[in-house]
């Protein structure tokens, strides 16, 4: 008989309400079309379980954008850039390959050496070594990989920044940050009450939210670093949409304090509360431009929830959503061209796309009630929630509409997710 | 046997993690008890408190506690997208806010909430904007302002847990929650 002493149990608890709680992520549609890529299994690597090359591999096969060829088959098996013979690889339909080797160094680190190079024009493509300890291989791993997607496709990868999102499991409310590819979940803050509306200060050290344990909705901020957290706007009546300034110096939110929910400015630690507007009636969701000088927002000041932008400097405010009666939620995108929203269309909530310039609006998703979409740092990922049999997910399509995947934890429903900046 | 052992015991080690507590590594938040925003309970007898602290006369029963009286009714509900105060409450409204007016400095929170359908921002903001229109009309019946705050959950805390058209009728809904009960 098999005895389990308290401290085990514990144990065994712990790692099993934190497993429900990590994303799965699951790939249901692919670009348009696809770089066939062998990532060979670097010399060395099986001494470092679980392999840096699997971690690379999926995360290049999560973006939709590439397709693994198999290295099994062909030996020896290249480690350094002069062993490869580009014929094997050309034969297998591979464009671009990928050799490297692991080696202890004294003083406990490890070196990881990797080469990527072009099957077809044998050339090498990038290089580079690290020395790091074992317990940052995933996060070289993931490194590896934005080199990869970044020579191979001309964008910046984001395989290195981490999600943050809701997890609710009954009537308990977690927010966790997890790497992107859903892996190492960490809890941000737990509640008895709801939790909503996360986002990332843009220098990533901290996560505004609003929280309802005070039986009413109160904006937070909390250091990343410290678990510190402090009650940023917590005046008479609601208090919610938190929205960091680019210089990660103030936020927008959204107040009732003077009758109605309105924007107003406030600096990240709760000071010099600043008013944006007065329609009188809903104006919520304000979302800074990247260039910090308009803000989007959500308001019915016209009759339906539509989407208008504030000109910070001469305060005007133009109306931006002409199409249907509900469209709420602005995300700009990263190089200010243009932004995602919800839009209810005969009663489906479905993200889109609406390009500044020519104001043509590109539906992405095809749920029945899809919500706050947050933008990848590249811009060319969108994840946002969903519901799937009652469940709440979330799922990720890009850009282009073309690379669906769906994020999912066991046991619990997922929602509100925030895609974290690029690494500093 | 060792196997069917081992998978029987972690069965039941992970069926009873559901309701283990786990250690707090993030910021611990404190857990208040708060008014319920069910009606309260009918009470019996005579000396059940006023909202305003003064005691209730010998042989009269709480009016917030009185079945009969409509301000044992607490909640008010919304047509889809709306949050115009249907004239089948505006009976029930007014005798809260003449209520409020007689039991001053008592105070109130209207709890404003909508269906699970659209944005959780908006939602908080259409949820706030259906407390707000009960406010101003209780406070056409005599409350004061300053008598009553209005918040929002928004979509955050349905009372009916459905998908359906039942669920989302239960749900957008305005709830009086007096001081002290």
């Amino acid at each position: 008989m098999i005895f389990l002493s308290r401290f085990w149990l514990f144990a065994l608890c712990l790692v099993a309400f934190v497993a429900r709680a990590q994303l799965t992520i699951d790939i249901i549609g692919g670009g348009a079309t696809t770089i066939p890529i062998a990532i060979v299994p670097f010399a060395g690597e099986q001494a470092y379980p679980p392999s840096v090359t699997s971690v690379v591999g999926a995360d290049l096969a999560r973006s939709g954008l590439f397709r693994l060829i198999d290295s099994t088959g062909i030996a020896p098996r290249p480690s350094r850039p002069e062993e490869v013979r580009f014929g094997d690889w050309t034969a297998r339909g591979a464009d671009a390959v990928v050799v490297g080797t692991m080696a202890p160094q004294p003083d406990g680190r490890i070196e990881v050496r990797f080469t990527l190079l072009d099957a077809a024009k044998q050339v090498q493509l990038a290089g580079f070594t690290y020395a790091v300890a074992p317990a940052q291989l995933r996060a070289t791993a993931h490194r590896i990989a934005d080199v990869i997607y970044e020579k191979l496709t001309g964008d910046v990868g984001v395989f290195s920044t981490r999600i943050a999102y809701i997890a609710k499991q009954g009537p308990r409310y977690e927010l966790l940050v997890a790497e992107a590819d859903g892996f190492n979940p960490q809890s941000v803050v737990k509640s008895n009450e709801p939790l909503l509306s996360p986002v990332w200060s843009p220098d990533g050290t901290r996560i505004a939210y609003v929280s309802l344990e005070n039986k009413k909705p109160v904006v937070y901020v909390q250091s990343l670093a410290t678990g510190g957290r402090q009650q940023v706007a917590n005046f008479r009546g609601s208090n919610s949409a938190p929205a960091w300034s680019p210089d990660s110096g103030r936020l927008a939110v959204t107040l009732s304090k003077d009758g109605s929910s309105q924007l107003y400015l406030i600096n990240a630690d709760g000071g010099n509360v600043q008013r944006l507007t007065s329609s009188g009636g809903i104006d919520t969701e304000a979302n800074f431009a990247p260039d910090g000088r308009s803000i989007l927002f959500t308001s019915d000041r016209g009759g339906s929830p539509q989407i208008y932008r504030l000109t910070l400097t001469t305060g005007a405010i133009e109306r931006m959503t002409y199409d249907g009666s509900y469209n709420v939620s602005p995300r700009h995108l990263p190089d200010g061209k243009g932004f995602v929203f919800v839009r209810r269309d005969g009663g489906r909530f479905n993200v889109a796309l609406q390009d500044f310039a020519t104001r043509q609006v590109q539906v992405l998703t095809q749920g029945s009630l899809d919500e706050s979409p947050s933008v990848a740092p590249n811009g060319k990922l969108i994840i946002y929630a969903s519901e799937v049999g009652g469940r709440g997910i979330l799922a990720a399509v890009s850009s282009d509409g073309r690379v669906k995947q769906r994020l999912t934890a066991a046991a619990s429903d997922v929602r509100e997710p925030a895609w974290g900046p690029l690494p500093r | 046997m060792k196997r069917l052992i081992l998978t029987a015991v972690l069965t039941v080690v992970l069926a009873g993690c559901s309701t283990t507590p786990t250690p707090e590594s993030g910021a611990p938040v404190e857990e208040r008890t708060a008014p319920s925003g069910a009606p309260g309970a009918a009470t019996s007898g005579t000396t059940g408190g006023n909202v305003d602290g003064t005691a209730t006369r010998p042989g009269q029963m709480n009016p917030l506690r009185d079945p009969n009286s409509p301000l044992s009714k607490r909640s008010v509900y919304f047509d889809f997208d709306s949050y115009a105060v249907r004239d089948e409450y505006k009976p029930l409204i007014e005798a809260h806010g003449r209520y409020l007016q007689s039991a001053r400095p008592g105070r109130m929170i209207i709890q404003g909430n909508t269906d699970e359908r659209g944005s959780r921002e908006y939602n908080i903001a259409l949820g706030q904007r259906r407390a707000d229109a009960v406010k101003k009309m209780m406070m056409l019946s005599g409350a004061s302002e300053s008598q009553i705050e209005t918040v929002s959950f928004g979509k955050e805390k349905p009372r009916n847990a459905g998908h359906d058209e039942s669920a989302w009728t239960e749900n957008r809904r305005d709830d009086f929650v007096y001081q002290g009960e």
